[in-house]
């Protein structure tokens, strides 16, 4: 007996929509999960005090902090070569062979595992270049880590710029530089945020490059500067959540609590970056 | 369209930005460069040091200078292996769904939040393994332990979603309407469509699809380190996934805090960043080609 082919359909879709909920549902759940069990952990004192008695009381400052510097360490290190590679490779590159090389190494950058990162880190900055274990070490190599995302992303706004922005600009006697400046890049301007901020939320949160290269275990005071050591949130997590018996099961939710907060909140900035220009944008 | 030609420009700021940006974006190949340069520097000496058939050996007790990788290296593969088994099918329905069935409202949340997916730190799925998940495995395969290979390849695989998702969606995004429409037009439904048209035409784009999520979770470290348990043994057997697992990600992230500078264990865990590094670059420059062949160009979300 044929199956009916409108059958075989309902069937059919049924199933999809079927797994495409069932991926989004644990999402939900997961966030839902952590927001109820680490609320009541979250209190003044927990985001604005050292750490007490092996980390099992007292709140999780030097983490957060060692983040925020972390966070914008890989800024500065990140943005200025990645926005360039961006426009290199959208405004200027020939298509030959040294165009196709970049674009296999940003490829293969953006595939690098984030503990062979590390291993890089701490052989170039820690040992070789004699940074030690700091937060200048950390920042370069969560940067060179961020890079492919932000030098594809701005390489993308850049392209989707209508070629009749440099026509326009090239018969008014502006330089290719000038065009860039004036009106490219100005235009392509969200969408290389947009690009930015979602590379550093995931800066943010990884933990296997800093591993070796500035991450502390234990160290109840913040940073006296970038040559410095410090906590940084999501190696607290792992050390809380692993390492340290005993842990109080509210502190550990509630700093999973707050490093989500602080991932999503960049994560949601982008996404209304890139909706409110999207909908004012002319063309 | 061409941009008419400008005439060469003799202005000294102009050339001097021109270089800065060529340079910014042959910096990438550098990176690479220097990177493949330190983890050579510092795992050579361990080449020299353990003979190769130690590091090829069986067993894997650092302490007793046996450094042998197979079960590290295969412990990476079945993690790796199952992983894409559940996210490959998953990812592949979510991205037909995404791109062929669902209405634009159903889109504009489905979209969003896979990228949220994508940007949950690993370290917090792991939490969320060690409290949720790796209890019910316990509960349900009567394990004496919930920190096996399962629970491993349950998380690796929620992390390999976001990136085969959108760039299956991407592939399928691809296919010309026309495609689409001549199958209507011969009265194919539109499952037929999708089923005997859309997929086959969009073959190499979910082939790279799934030759990046193996790349995103071979190179996964906290997840595994945290959920998996640990167990430098061959993974081999019937019941290897209910039991824990070490993988090479979570070798080095485990140890390298704990070994002297300079000593024969920190080269040999160079060794296997390096084995890492090239087993990765393969990946990826298959998966590389594939999108070149295609003339889709770089960049683009496949890159996250």
């Amino acid at each position: 007996m044929r199956v009916p082919r409108y059958t075989t359909q309902k069937v059919a879709f049924g199933i999809i929509t079927a797994a495409a909920v069932g991926v989004v549902i644990p999402l939900v759940l997961v966030i839902a999960y952590i927001v109820v069990q680490g609320i009541g952990a979250i209190s003044w004192e927990f985001i604005s005090a050292m750490p007490r008695s092996g980390m099992r009381e007292g709140g999780i400052l030097p983490a957060l902090v060692g983040t925020i510097w972390l966070t914008i360490g890989t800024a500065v290190t990140s943005i200025p070569f990645g926005v360039g590679a961006g426009i290199y490779l959208s405004e200027y590159a020939a298509d030959n062979s040294l165009t196709r090389t970049i674009r296999l190494a940003i490829i293969n950058l953006a595939g690098v595992p984030s503990v062979v990162y590390g291993l890089f880190g701490l052989g170039l900055f820690v040992i070789f270049l004699r940074f030690g274990m700091s937060i200048v070490a950390g920042s370069l190599t969560l940067g060179i880590m961020t890079l492919p995302v932000i030098i594809s992303t701005t390489e993308q706004a850049l392209a989707s710029v209508p070629q009749s922005f440099r026509i326009v600009n090239a018969s008014l006697g502006g330089t290719t530089w000038q065009g860039i400046r004036k009106v490219t890049l100005r235009q392509a301007l969200p969408g290389i945020i947009t690009g930015v901020i979602l590379g550093l939320e995931r800066a943010a949160g990884e933990t296997a490059p800093i591993l070796f290269t500035v991450a502390a275990f234990y160290l109840p005071r913040l940073p006296h500067s970038a040559l410095d050591q410090t906590m940084a949130l999501p190696y607290h997590l792992f050390v809380i959540s692993t390492q340290v018996p005993g842990m109080p099961i509210q502190i550990q939710y509630g700093t999973a609590l707050v490093l989500m907060v602080f991932v999503l909140t960049m994560n949601l900035l982008a996404t209304l970056i890139r909706r409110y220009f999207r909908r004012r944008r002319q063309w | 369209m061409q941009i008419p030609a400008v005439p060469k420009d003799v202005d000294w700021r102009e050339f001097f930005i021109e270089q800065l940006i060529r340079l910014m974006g042959v910096s990438a190949i550098a990176f690479v460069l220097l990177i493949f340069l330190f983890l050579v520097r510092e795992g050579v000496p361990a080449l020299l040091e353990v003979p190769l058939s130690n590091l090829l050996g069986q067993r894997w007790y650092p302490t007793f200078e046996i450094y042998g990788l197979v079960p590290l290296i295969l412990g990476s593969l079945l993690v790796t292996v199952g992983a894409i088994a559940i996210s490959l099918p998953l990812g592949l329905a979510t991205a037909i769904f995404i791109g062929e069935i669902a209405p634009e409202w159903v889109r504009e949340i489905l979209k969003p939040a896979i990228e949220i997916i994508a940007g949950i730190p690993s370290v917090v799925i792991g939490f969320i393994g060690i409290q949720i998940v790796s209890p019910l495995v316990r509960e349900f395969s009567g394990a004496p332990t919930g920190l096996t290979a399962l629970t491993g390849v349950l998380l690796l695989s929620y992390m390999a979603l976001p990136t085969i998702i959108s760039i299956a969606e991407d592939a399928l995004d691809a296919v010309p309407d026309s495609y689409r429409h001549a199958a209507y037009a011969l009265s194919a439904t539109k499952w037929q469509t999708i089923w005997r048209v859309v997929l086959p035409a969009a073959r190499p784009g979910i082939i790279t699809a799934v030759m990046l999520g193996v790349g995103r979770a071979i190179g996964e470290t906290m997840t595994v380190m945290m959920v998996a348990g640990n167990a430098a043994r061959m993974p081999l057997g019937f019941d290897a996934f209910l039991r824990p697992v070490r993988t090479m990600t979570a070798t080095i992230a485990a140890e390298m805090g704990e070994v002297a500078r300079g000593s024969t264990h920190y080269h040999v865990l160079f060794v296997v960043g390096l084995a890492l590094f090239v087993l990765t670059f393969v990946i990826n420059l298959a998966a590389a080609l594939t999108i070149f062949r295609e003339k889709r160009g770089g960049g683009g979300r496949f890159l996250a």
